[in-house]
């Protein structure tokens, strides 16, 4: 066979390939979304749930999954941002370092069923948290953690090292070379990184049934005081996000239309997590021109 | 096979006390972890001159010159005295961070921050604590006009260093640099990735820079070496061979391995 033939194959079985992933992508949206789409109503999305059937609206889990999503996101960005830049500017090269390295890889691998199971142990049952908010987002911070640190380390490794010369040779600490100049770089492959990951946090259910809880209670809406019982910001009422309601409703739903209940929530998941993926996009674009000031 | 010439065979030139140093090394050793890549480096720098460092690729000059400025810190071991306005700057008590701002640095590569062309300028001053609008911009403006770019830019000064040309971008480190206000301005091949005409402007930019400050700079271009520099360093292998008014280096080299160099004949 001679090469120009071995490439002409080789194209097309790639672009078969490549074809078939687009291809099983498409198919599972567009049945998600035409199974869902036409049960999704306004009442729908912001109705409450019937507490014995799991019958009525996902107002309340849509409502807890963006809170949680936002609470998880103000733990796990600070402690990965730290994370991140130890490791990609201060760690030396040596065990301790390839330690620090080989747990985050064992934290990244641990199944998330596993994850919430240790939250459930640890927080709602021996330090007595109950089924809350808090529980829940620090399970999930558990499994935000890896990825983001690791996505922040290659951020910054990724800017070149003759920007952090140009910084130190002008008498900037290191520190501030890293703050100033480095991360406004870096910023734009971050923020993406957040985003999508915050997608993946949306759309977990496996580490949420046991620490954020099973149950939407009605929360009032008017009362924003988060120390208030009722209050939809009260980081230790039991939250039941959006995810974990498809989980239920499937499992045990008692409701009669219980089919379309799932597969209309399964649409509006599906969607928030696409504009998750397309923010973090246009998001990163917007911020890399903010930053380089390439308008 | 590469020639083997003596270190034994030196010619390095020493100054009296009349001459005014800008800086200077006595018996500076450069280590990479077991690699010894600099020895005994003893050179002495005029004020207010442009000294050139030329020698083969591998020869060390890149790491005589960091080494300057402690940006060899954390990279390679570095041992014996730097002399700046009669204190030894490579002693661990010393502040890196102010020696920085008065011993500048430009890389071969032009490194603009991905930041507009006043930003380039102004973030260093700032993070120094100098705040005030006037003298930020006064510093802004002299700058670039002693880097010869102000003629070119100062329309445009929010606009990003990323979108500048090579040659602009190379000038804007410059600025960046002497904004500072340093009294030594040390380049590494500022011009080897320049085309021809920047490389003139690089090149007239740093013959009026030596008026107001003393320029070390590294070259690969023998032509570069001799229409700037008055004092010229030839390094080979990790030793300085010779060290000689630029004019004497090229017309009467004292030993064998420059001759050859300069000759084109070397190895
Ligand atoms: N960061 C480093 N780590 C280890 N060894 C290095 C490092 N930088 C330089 N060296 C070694 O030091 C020696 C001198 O290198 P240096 O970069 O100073 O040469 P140079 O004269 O600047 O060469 P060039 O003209 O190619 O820039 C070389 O043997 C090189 O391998
Ligand atoms: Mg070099």
């Amino acid at each position: 066979m001679n090469a120009k033939r071995t490439d002409f194959i080789a194209t097309v079985v790639i672009d078969l390939i490549v074809a078939s992933v687009v291809g099983i992508l498409f198919f599972l949206l567009a049945y998600i979304l035409t199974a869902g789409l036409p049960h999704v109503s306004w009442s729908f999305l912001t109705g409450a749930t019937d507490a014995f059937s799991g019958a009525g609206g996902i107002g309340v889990q849509l409502f807890n999954s963006f809170y949680l999503l936002l609470l998880t996101m103000l733990i796990s960005v600070p402690i990965s941002l730290g994370a991140g830049i130890y490791l990609a500017e201060y760690a030396k090269d040596n065990w301790r370092t390839s330690l620090i390295r080989s747990a985050i890889e064992v934290l990244s691998s641990l199944p998330s069923v596993v994850v919430g199971l240790f939250g459930f142990l640890l927080f709602v049952v021996k330090f007595k948290i109950g089924f809350s908010v808090i529980s829940g987002s620090i399970a999930l911070t558990f499994f935000n953690l890896p990825l983001l640190t690791r996505n922040i380390e290659e951020s910054l490794s990724a800017v070149s090292r003759s920007q952090r010369e140009a910084g130190l040779s002008l008498g900037l600490s290191k520190w501030k070379t890293e703050l100033g100049i480095i991360l406004p770089v870096a910023l734009p492959g971050i923020v993406t990184g957040i985003v999508l990951s915050a997608g993946r946090v949306f759309g977990e259910a496996a580490a949420l049934i046991y620490t954020a809880g099973q149950s939407a209670p009605v929360t009032n809406f008017a009362d924003w005081n988060p120390m208030d019982p009722a209050s939809p910001l009260n980081p230790f009422r039991p939250a039941e996000t959006l995810a974990v309601h498809i989980w239920k409703v499937n499992t045990e739903g008692l409701a009669s239309n219980a089919a379309a209940l799932s597969a209309a929530a399964s649409a509006v998941l599906i969607i928030a997590v696409l504009l998750f993926n397309l923010g973090a996009r246009l998001l990163g674009n917007y911020l890399y021109r903010r930053v380089t000031a390439s308008k | 096979m590469l020639k083997q010439y003596s270190f034994e065979e030196t010619a390095v030139q020493t100054f009296d006390d009349k001459t005014s140093l800008a800086m200077r090394t006595e018996d500076m050793q450069v280590f990479y972890g077991s690699n010894h890549a600099m020895f005994d480096a003893n050179l002495a720098f005029p004020k207010n001159q442009i000294t050139a460092l030329i020698g083969a690729s591998g020869s060390g000059k890149s790491t005589y010159l960091r080494s300057l400025n402690r940006m060899n810190d954390g990279i390679a071991t570095v041992t014996g005295k730097i002399w700046y306005h009669g204190v030894n700057i490579n002693e661990p008590g010393v502040n890196i961070y102010e020696i920085r701002r008065h011993i500048g640095m430009v890389f071969q590569r032009p490194n603009p921050f991905a930041k507009s062309i006043r930003e380039n300028i102004v973030y260093a001053l700032r993070a120094n604590g100098i705040k005030k609008k006037a003298e930020l911009e006064e510093r802004i403006e002299q700058s670039l006009k002693g880097a010869a770019l102000w003629d070119e830019v100062k329309d445009n000064l929010d606009k990003s260093a990323l979108s500048l040309s090579g040659g602009q971008q190379q000038r804007l480190c410059i600025a960046r640099s002497i904004a500072m206000a340093p009294d030594v301005l040390l380049l590494d091949e500022p011009c080897s990735a320049l085309d021809p005409i920047s490389t003139v402007k690089v090149e007239e930019t740093l013959l009026e820079l030596q008026k107001k400050y003393s320029i070390i700079i590294v070259t690969h271009n023998m032509q570069q070496a001799s229409r700037i520099s008055s004092q010229c360093a030839f390094f080979h292998l990790g030793h300085i061979m010779e060290y000689a008014p630029t004019g004497t280096m090229f017309s009467n080299p004292q030993i064998p391995v420059t001759q050859d160099y300069i000759a084109g004949s070397f190895g």
